[in-house]
């Protein structure tokens, strides 16, 4: 028991120290190669560096209950786009447009719910109709796709209001808007999957769907619930993103789903099901992000960050079963 | 006798609903608009599935054997732009078989990960899918590649040319597909697909070597995508770094549409190549009856989920799931 608790802290520790590494090794090599004066180190790089992971952050979060449940969602790419599309195109609707900065709340609203009823749509076929999430949710991402691509042609969706931007572009505390919503989502998701029935329902099918239902946890349910959450946060991301840029392209949040799964991989969370943390994913989202700014700042070209992601993605995968094969012998001897 | 001939009726729809489905389409789409069934609209609409159907050929291997490709789309991108730069810097008699190589070796790769380490599928090739990538950039320093002398070279012709008046993709693809669909149906090789996909530690104990026949299958899937690079290559002359992104998933979809289960063990050339003509001819039918382009998505989307749906509804012999 006390050896399973080690492992269990070297685990969740794993993508810290990954971090620690990273930014160490950043530090230094941009002492010799950086083409700039500034430190990596340095207090609003880092800053910045947390605003950047938001957007797939917050969708990665939500991933993360998804993939516990032994579930995938591929569609909240095309999710976050729709979602950003609404934000926009619905302050210009004639009537909201007369209600001055009350169209903001009511926007979100319409934006949140947007991503809300797509993940119930989800949620709905996985549970009535009994076809894998993988299958269902690749549909929808065409389908959602379809359905972003019809609301306005090939055409930008733009719509600025200097009040949103305002609010989007402030700091509390030294901390960007977007940074809060990370952090504020982190914090209520690792409440909810730590401290509430759903959560722990949540690793009991994961890990054993059978032995779950025969528990009485009403498996349906639950799994629509997760869609409509993930969903929600997909909308989410997109508000928060699109109230400062307010623009928004046909093709924004292509293989979002694709990253997020990555972060939430990097951070530990079992693929199967029954195992994972929200706090590690927020781990893994850092890392990547953390990456993508350093071999920047060294001057690695833009491009060599997808082939080291890709390549880091599978060396983790690899050790993970390491780990985990040796793990087991030991338990055996 | 009469649930019997209930029983054949709906066993032959679960087994060929996907064919049915596709005469249906056809019909109402020849009714609503003649030009559709029009020689050269069928050629056109075939020609243009030609790549999404010879990398929906190779990933149907890979399904069988019960793993997921999702790195097509990045290394079709890959073989198309080493295949431009090539015909510049090595002539395209040899530049060919160097690309080819180049891809198989990728495909070698995700193998080796997949087969031998016994990797889970997806996040190999999702990893793939973005080291593949990156590695396209490096290669052509992200910019566009083009070859500089269109005029005075043969190598359009499998993307451009015809024989007998049947375009040169239509053919490549379709001789694939017949040698594939022996190499699946008719060989031990291809009864091993089935086996090691069906149930992996089966094979195992009856001694399928589990770990080569899954390497091959990926080795089949690159060899396709080098083919499918050849023709986008050759068909535009010239690609962005781009070009196969999110294939992948289109990819999958027509590969699922055929029928083809993704626990594995189920699926057949032919089936596949009627999701991609199904999707092809979807995509023509709605625009020639006047919707937006886009509508096709979400068409698709509900095609894909009924006909996976009906599938397993017929095989548990329930139309609602029984997930409480």
């Amino acid at each position: 028991m006390k050896k399973e608790t080690r492992a269990n802290l070297i685990k969740q520790g794993a993508i810290w120290a990954f971090i620690v590494v990273e930014l160490a090794f950043f530090s230094i090599a941009g002492e010799f190669l950086s083409v700039t004066e500034t430190a990596f180190m340095d207090f609003d790089n880092m800053l910045l560096l947390l605003k950047q992971s938001a957007p797939i952050g917050i969708i990665a979060l939500g991933m993360t209950i998804i993939m516990i449940n032994g579930n995938i969602d591929l569609s909240v790419g095309a999710t976050f786009a729709l979602a950003a599309i609404v934000l926009l195109d619905s302050m210009t609707w004639p009537f909201m447009a007369a209600i001055g900065d009350w169209a903001i709340p009511l926007a979100w609203g319409f934006a949140l719910l947007t991503g809300v009823v797509l993940g119930a749509i989800n949620g709905l076929i996985v549970w009535k109709t009994g076809v894998d999430a993988f299958i269902v949710t690749l549909g929808s991402m065409l389908g959602y796709r379809g359905l972003v691509f019809m609301y306005n042609g090939e055409q930008p969706t733009s719509h600025l209001n200097w009040t949103l931007v305002d609010f989007a572009e402030a700091q509390f505390l030294g901390l960007h808007t977007a940074t809060w919503f990370l952090l504020g989502a982190a914090l209520l998701l690792w409440l909810l999957m730590t401290k509430t029935v759903h959560g722990r329902n949540a690793y009991a099918i994961g890990n054993n769907r059978e032995a779950a239902v025969n528990a009485g946890i009403r498996v349906g349910p639950h799994f629509l619930w997760n869609f409509m959450l993930i969903g929600f946060l997909a909308a989410l991301s997109a508000v928060v993103f699109y109230s400062e840029s307010g623009s928004v392209n046909p093709n924004d949040g292509m293989l979002y789903e694709l990253w997020a799964i990555t972060a939430v991989v990097l951070g530990g969370t079992k693929l199967s099901g029954g195992y994972g943390s929200i706090i590690s994913t927020l781990g893994g989202v850092i890392a990547i992000q953390l990456l993508r700014k350093g071999l920047g700042h060294i001057g690695a070209d833009t491009e060599t960050v997808n082939l080291v992601i890709g390549l880091i993605l599978i060396a983790v995968l690899f050790l993970d079963r390491q780990l985990n094969r040796k793990g087991r012998e030991e338990l055996k001897t | 006798m009469a649930e019997l001939t209930k029983k054949g009726v709906a066993g032959f729809l679960a087994r060929q609903g996907i064919l049915v489905a596709f005469v249906v389409f056809m019909i109402v789409f020849a009714i609503a608009n003649p030009r559709f069934i029009d020689i050269d609209n069928i050629f056109g609409v075939i020609r243009s599935s030609a790549i999404l159907g010879v990398m929906a050929l190779g990933v149907t291997f890979v399904v069988i054997g019960g793993n997921l490709d999702l790195s097509v789309g990045s290394m079709m991108s890959f073989s198309t732009i080493v295949v431009l730069d090539l015909h510049d810097k090595i002539g395209p008699t040899l530049g060919i078989p160097v690309m080819f190589a180049m891809t198989m070796a990728l495909g070698a790769f995700i193998g080796f990960l997949v087969g031998y380490l016994k990797l889970n599928s997806l996040i190999v090739t999702l990893g793939m899918l973005s080291a593949i990538h990156g590695l396209t950039l490096t290669y052509s320093g992200g910019k566009n590649m083009d070859i500089a002398d269109k005029e005075g070279t043969w190598f359009g012709i499998f993307g451009q040319g015809s024989i007998a008046g049947v375009p040169v993709p239509i053919i490549m693809f379709a001789l694939l597909a017949i040698v594939l669909s022996i190499i699946l149906s008719r060989t031990p090789f291809g009864r091993k697909v089935y086996a090691v996909g069906g149930n992996g530690i089966a094979a195992t104990f009856s001694g399928i070597p589990r770990a080569r026949i899954v390497f091959m299958t990926y080795l089949m899937s690159s060899f396709c995508v080098a083919t499918a690079g050849l023709i986008q290559a050759s068909r535009s002359l010239g690609s962005q770094n781009t070009v196969g992104q999110g294939m992948e998933l289109e990819v999958l979809a027509a590969v699922i549409l055929g029928g083809a289960s993704l626990l594995g063990g189920a699926g057949t050339i032919f089936k596949t190549v009627i999701g991609v003509l199904i999707l092809g001819f979807i995509q023509n039918g709605l625009l020639l009856m006047g919707l937006a382009f886009y509508a096709q998505y979400v068409v698709t989307w509900i095609i894909i989920i009924l006909a996976v749906w009906l599938d397993i509804a017929a095989k548990r012999g329930r139309l609602w799931s029984p997930i409480a």
